[in-house]
């Protein structure tokens, strides 16, 4: 019952319900939990733990003090204090993904240059070895 | 393998190879009779036995780790080339489609100061090669992109036989593309560069063995990609550098 009624009931500040609220900030600090595990784990580097420990921080001090966005969005001169939140939250992904983008196309050239100097390399030293014969290399062998 | 600080020999031969076993000794064989030419295979990661095959036909095998794709495989070539301190390089299909006659053909222009050279297979004088419709096509529009971007019309954008001059060894070395249908990139990031580009007709055969790397439906998609990555990328003109 009492359930029901609060979520029934708008809170006053940023015009969520409480049921929202309190989901809403469960699966933020869990969100912060995840970051704050991988970092942990050393499974992040240290550019990523800032950008992702920023955001999470961001949304937890949105998600306790609603009335935050609800002032933002009147500054801005945006009725809909939710509209604020996705609109910079779209901008901030898209930023994020092109420079992933980015990221991951110079990795993919720096390992096809390393491939390529692997290559030459091999070739280099069994010359050098006088074992130019490739068909010495176990891998290609059991291939063939 | 004779290296070439032992023999005087300026000219190699770039075999890029995928799985090739079945045609490489035939075209080996036939290279094989020509003195003046070193030959490298570029092992682009086979699964096959392309590398032994290579190695028996008496070229020198360089082995890539994985698979990177027809134009890693070429750029691998071309620092091998670069690195060995040859003046010039041909590079030559490993399916048997080149012929070795057509050798002087497609080298003498270097000599004239071309530094690309490409044997066209649908220019008049040749013969013997047929092209599907859809490959027929894709090559008229990319002809036509390439004449709209570089005001030159050259005949066969995505032709695979190709003699190289020093400097585009050294420009190419640093800068061939690798995605998809990079021929027709890299013609006009020479031309681009203010590279000397010369086309020869050539004559072509029916490939020897395995199967043509284009399915009509990748086609399509990587034939609109190169459409975009032309128009977009080659609006900025860069200044040929020094080498």
């Amino acid at each position: 019952m009492i359930a029901l009624f609060a979520a029934a009931s708008p809170v006053a500040d940023g015009g969520m319900s409480t049921r929202a609220h309190v989901a809403i900030t469960l699966i933020t600090l869990a969100g912060l939990v995840f970051v704050i595990r991988m970092v942990r784990r050393s499974q992040l580097r240290s550019k990523y733990t800032v950008l992702w420990l920023a955001a999470s921080m961001t949304i937890v001090v949105l998600v306790l003090f609603p009335n935050l966005l609800a002032r933002l969005s009147r500054l801005l001169g945006i009725y809909y204090p939710p509209a604020t939140f996705l609109a910079i939250a779209v901008g901030v992904l898209f930023l994020v993904a092109v420079q992933f983008s980015w990221e991951l196309s110079r990795s993919e050239e720096r390992i096809r240059v390393l491939a390529e100097e692997v290559a030459l390399l091999r070739e280099r030293v069994e010359a050098v070895s006088g074992e130019s014969d490739p068909t010495t290399d176990p891998d290609v062998s059991s291939s063939g | 393998m004779v290296r070439r600080s032992e023999k005087a020999i300026n000219t190699l031969v770039i075999i890029p190879a995928y799985n090739e076993e079945l045609a490489l000794p035939d075209v080996l064989g036939s290279l094989a009779a020509r003195e003046d030419l070193d030959v490298v295979v570029v092992d682009d990661g086979s699964s096959d036995r392309t590398s032994r095959v290579a190695a028996e036909g008496g070229a020198t095998v360089v082995t890539l780790p994985f698979n990177l794709g027809i134009g890693g495989a070429l750029r691998c070539g071309f620092r091998y080339a670069v690195r060995s301190g040859y003046e010039r390089a041909v590079q030559f299909d490993a399916d048997g489609q080149h012929d070795v006659a057509a050798l002087r053909a497609i080298l003498a222009p270097l000599d004239d100061g071309a530094d690309l050279v490409i044997g066209s297979r649908v220019t008049d004088g040749a013969g013997a090669y047929a092209v599907g419709r859809a490959r027929g096509s894709a090559m008229g529009m990319l002809r036509r992109v390439v004449k709209l971007l570089s005001g030159r019309t050259i005949m066969d954008t995505s032709s695979g036989f190709r003699a190289f001059s020093r400097p585009m060894l050294e420009y190419f070395a640093r800068t061939y593309p690798y995605e998809y249908m990079e021929s027709v990139e890299a013609l006009l990031s020479a031309m681009n560069a203010g590279f000397e580009v010369i086309e020869v007709p050539v004559v072509m055969h029916s490939r020897t063995a395995g199967e043509a790397s284009t399915v009509r439906f990748r086609l399509v998609y990587h034939y609109l990609r190169v459409m975009l990555m032309l128009v977009v990328k080659m609006r900025r003109r860069r200044p040929r550098e020094a080498t």
